[in-house]
């Protein structure tokens, strides 16, 4: 009896082995920090390229290179520090709204390898950055869905001619109160037209009628639903605005988005871009200076009016109450400088409606005066001493600058009235549209560079040890079959990065764990393997029947271990957290790929050295 | 051949009560551990703060404390972590007016002023308490949730007997483990309980080895008693036990002293479950399987249902 290889196994063997080589290959090369120009509906014109290149030359930063990939440029730099100031020259020297500058690591593997395999995609506890869990305040969602019926409602009463009503939301609920019970009911089937989202209740007393209403069970699962994706869409932009590359903005839950910014270093500025609600607001203002002051000083603010102040000195100013343009109108928005005072200007593009409604404003107003009014809305949460949530809504409604209208204004125009800084980040925010709904952070995580840099090389180097020890024991106690299995080893931890590099999976401090205990854990079916085999020789067979009964009869035992160990794997996975589920990918990936290396892999390799030798004695 | 344990015959079931004995007093050692010390839970479970900052030279741990006092931040706990010149501040989840994370930007701003050398910010973990209250929920259900899945999975592959013989090594294991942590007050996070769960994994692998032999022993061998037939299966099995735990538990060292303080908890909760969980196999599971009264009869219907499974090479 021989065991000899058929030719497809050594075929099959050699296609794994040489294909995880080259998958696993650019993690050796590692990444290069690195700035991305692109543009961002359009791809990168020649001029956009070339104004974003020299003003990297102009850092003079050493060993730059650039890879010129036809639709963006990517700009190469020696250290993390020269690739920030990098990403800012290039931010302030191109036109953000159309060109991005983004931070990113990209493979440093020589361009041919680049073309086959990526490296694997390290986590954030690897090469820093920001994970935050935002809550989304579903009950201010809610309650904003129902106000947009309050104003519905009192459009349709007024459409009706009904005289004596209350519409206002209260309580938690739409309510309407009506003088006489003949219009309640005749408003009700209107209602009930119009608002098929609604639940309506109704009740009268001596004096009124009343409706009340709230959102039935399945337009609040609609609303929640819609409040998420738009407020996902919102974050995503307001990411890509900030320059991040491989940003991670994920829906986890109903209420939860998770959003991981890679690179990032400062939270305070991350924070407050993603979690404001700043916007503008064009309205005309009402009055004179004297009623100003005399509303201010509690002589009645007009009932078509609104009292604001200024943002600059904090004096009052009136404003209609009607809105000519909002923030949702504004199509587009970048940040400049007023080409004859030099102030810091916010440049706004409007859309189509936006655009018509402030064309007949103006036309109407030319030698009036229009205000800016710039809107900021921050929840704060904080934590009482029984642990509950406490909002502290923190709003700002300022009016920025009003000016004489002194020609008709239609697409696109600029606001000054702000602080540079100001004008920069609220030219960001209207780019990226608003939040639907607020949202807090329920969760934080920072990593700065100099631990990230400290986990990937003690992860590394624990990994190596433990490599090396376990393969130079198993060479020690087994010998020949010993080395196998250690080749094996060794093929099992390059199979591995190179799967997690195929997925594009993420590695994590936990995964390199992940990684380590498979090491440590896989050798266990070739352990398996030979303690048969060496049963079998001391029970007198013969070297081929000993190899052959070795492998049968250990593997049912080796696929029961793995399969459990493959449930606890699936059910970490399932506890979801991001660094956790790492640890859950890379041990279940281990234990698949060990069932080839350890198994199939040194089966093949046994048989070519053993494969034809006579006798009772193995090198085991 | 190299043999650190050769063919052995160490009687194993025969030293069972005094093994029963062992297993029953750390048990309880570890539930009074756990009920009276309680576990020193980390912030992931508890909502918290947790900042890591590096200086460039010694911190002084003194003087951070009393500048974070005159801040009137929150009583902040100061250490070192892992040298002279890193270190760890934790605080509780705030309460009253505090604002959520924006509590890391007042504990920098009132450190960097004080300090001639640098500060770097190394680790920012903010968890609010209902995502700590979620997190202990959801961990402890995946703890069950494993054990279950487990238990229906042997009960298929196995016999009753045996699926609950290795449930009660497995609970016998992580009560032990999580009870060092709650003896000696090491910090109970995230990562420790990922550890718990792959010590499940890898206690089970152990215990199905051995099962796997007496089941292939009540098949086989014609004679002998189910005590001495679990004798010689887990005799069999000894040295493969050894030398498995053995290069797990290098690796593991390796992951210990290497890995960096992150991870040090981590494999010290594996390396005290692997530990166990080699005992446990050996003298937990198989003695409860053989205290239900397991026989050659059991073994009968699931021979057939293994039958054609087993065909598989």
């Amino acid at each position: 009896m021989t065991n000899a290889n058929p030719l497809w196994k050594i075929l099959l063997l050699a296609l794994v082995v040489v294909s995880g080589i080259v998958l696993a290959l650019p993690n050796i090369f590692g990444s290069d920090y690195a700035v991305q120009i692109s543009g961002r509906s359009a791809p990168l014109t020649e001029d956009n390229a070339f104004l974003a290149k020299s003003a990297i030359n102009s850092g003079g930063f050493e060993g730059v290179e650039f890879r010129d990939e036809g639709e963006q440029v990517i700009a190469i730099f020696a250290n993390q520090d020269d690739q920030q100031k990098a990403q800012e020259l290039v931010t302030r020297a191109v036109e953000p709204a159309f060109t991005s500058a983004a931070m990113n690591l990209v493979s440093a593997s020589p361009a041919w390898l680049r073309k086959i395999s990526d490296p694997m995609y390290l986590g954030l506890d690897l090469r820093g950055g920001i994970h935050f869990l935002y809550e989304v305040d579903m009950d201010e969602a809610i309650k904003s869905a129902e106000e947009r019926y309050v104003s519905d409602w009192r459009r349709i009463v007024r459409e009706e001619g009904i005289k004596g009503f209350k519409i206002q939301h209260k309580g938690g609920e739409i309510s309407a109160r009506f003088n006489v019970e003949a219009d309640r009911d005749r408003m009700l089937d209107l209602y009930r037209q119009e608002g098929r989202d609604l639940d309506f209740k109704t009740s009268e007393d001596d004096k009124y009628g009343y409706i009340t209403a709230n959102l039935n069970e399945a337009a609040v699962t609609a609303e929640k639903t819609l409040v998420l994706e738009q407020n996902i869409a919102t974050l995503r932009n307001r990411v890509n605005e900030l320059g991040v590359s491989e940003p991670v903005i994920q829906q986890q839950g109903l209420e939860r988005i998770v959003v991981q910014l890679p690179g990032i270093q400062d939270p305070t500025r991350a924070r407050a871009i993603l979690g404001a609600t700043a916007t503008l607001e064009y309205r005309l203002v009402h009055g004179s200076p004297t009623t100003w002051a005399a509303a201010s000083s509690g002589g009645g603010v007009p009932a078509d009016a609104r009292l604001y102040k200024l943002k600059e000195d904090g004096s009052p100013i009136l404003l209609s109450r009607d809105i000519i343009v909002t923030g949702d109108q504004i199509k587009d928005a970048s940040a400049g400088f007023d080409q004859q005072t030099s102030a810091p200007a916010v440049f706004v593009n409007l859309d189509g409606a936006g655009a018509k409604r402030m064309q007949a404003v103006t036309q109407e107003n030319v030698g009036n005066l229009m205000a800016v009014v710039y809107k900021e809305n921050r929840v704060d949460v904080a934590y009482n001493e029984a642990g509950e949530k406490v909002y502290n809504e923190v709003k700002t409604e300022q009016v920025i600058n009003y000016a004489t209208i002194n020609d008709v204004l239609s697409h696109r125009f600029q606001t000054t009235g702000l602080g540079g800084g100001e004008a920069a980040d609220l030219a960001l925010l209207l780019r990226a549209g608003s939040l639907k709904a607020p949202i807090n952070i329920v969760e934080e995580r920072t990593v700065g560079p100099s631990l990230g840099a400290d986990n990937i090389r003690q992860g590394f180097l624990s990994a190596v040890v433990g490599l090396i020890v376990v393969v130079l024991f198993m060479a020690w106690y087994y010998r020949v079959f010993g080395m196998v299995a250690g080749a094996a080893l060794i093929m099992n931890v390059v199979l591995i990065v190179a799967v997690l590099s195929l997925l594009q999976a993420t590695l994590t401090l936990p995964g390199i764990a992940g990684i380590v205990l498979t090491t440590g854990m896989a050798v266990d079916a070739n352990v398996l393997i030979f303690e048969r085999i060496r049963e079998e020789l001391r029970s007198g067979s013969s070297v081929q029947a000993a190899i052959s009964a070795g492998y049968d009869k250990a593997f049912t035992t080796i696929a029961d271990a793995n399969i459990t160990t493959l449930i606890a794997a699936v059910v970490l996975f399932s506890l979801g957290t991001g660094a956790i589920k790492g640890f859950a990918i890379t041990l279940s990936i281990g234990i698949l790929t060990s069932m080839f290396t350890a198994i199939f892999g040194s089966r093949i390799i046994i048989n070519a050295i053993y494969g034809g030798k006579r006798g009772k004695a193995l090198a085991i | 051949m190299r043999n650190l344990i050769g063919e052995s015959n160490y009687d194993f079931i025969g030293h069972r009560r005094p093994a029963m004995f062992l297993s029953a007093a750390l048990v309880t050692i570890a539930l009074l551990a756990i009920l009276i010390r309680g576990l020193n839970f980390g912030v992931d479970f508890t909502g918290g703060f947790t900042i890591e900052v590096g200086y460039e030279e010694t911190a002084n741990i003194e003087h951070i404390r009393e500048v974070l006092a005159a801040a009137e931040l929150p009583d902040a706990s100061v250490q070192n972590f892992g040298s002279t010149t890193d270190v760890l501040i934790r605080m509780a989840p705030p309460e009253g007016d505090v604002t959520g994370s924006a509590l890391s930007d007042d504990v920098l701003g009132a450190l960097k002023p004080t300090s001639e050398s640098e500060i770097k910010m190394r680790r920012v973990e903010f968890v609010g308490p209902q995502v700590g209250e979620e997190l202990r929920e959801t961990g402890g259900l995946a703890v069950l949730m494993a054990l279950f899945a487990i238990v229906v999975y042997i009960w298929f592959r196995f016999e009753k007997k045996f699926s609950v013989g290795s449930v009660l090594a497995l609970v016998h294991d992580v009560i032990i483990t999580v009870g060092v942590f709650a003896l000696f007050q090491i910090e109970f996070d995230l990562t420790i309980l990922a550890a718990i769960l792959a010590v499940i994994g890898y206690s089970l692998n152990d215990t199905i080895v051995v099962f796997d032999r007496i089941r292939e022993n009540f098949r086989t061998m014609r004679r002998g008693t189910p005590a001495e037939i679990m004798n010689a299966s887990i005799n069999q099995t000894l040295s493969r036990t050894v030398i498995t735990s053995l290069t797990t538990l290098l690796v593991l060292l390796s992951l210990f002293i290497f890995g960096g303080k992150i991870i040090n908890g981590f494999a010290l909760a594996l390396i005290i479950g692997v530990i166990i969980g080699t005992y446990s196999s050996i003298f937990v599971a198989s003695t409860t399987v053989l205290g239900l009264g397991i026989s050659k009869e059991d073994m009968m219907p699931v021979e057939k249902e293994g039958a054609d499974l087993d065909d598989i090479p």
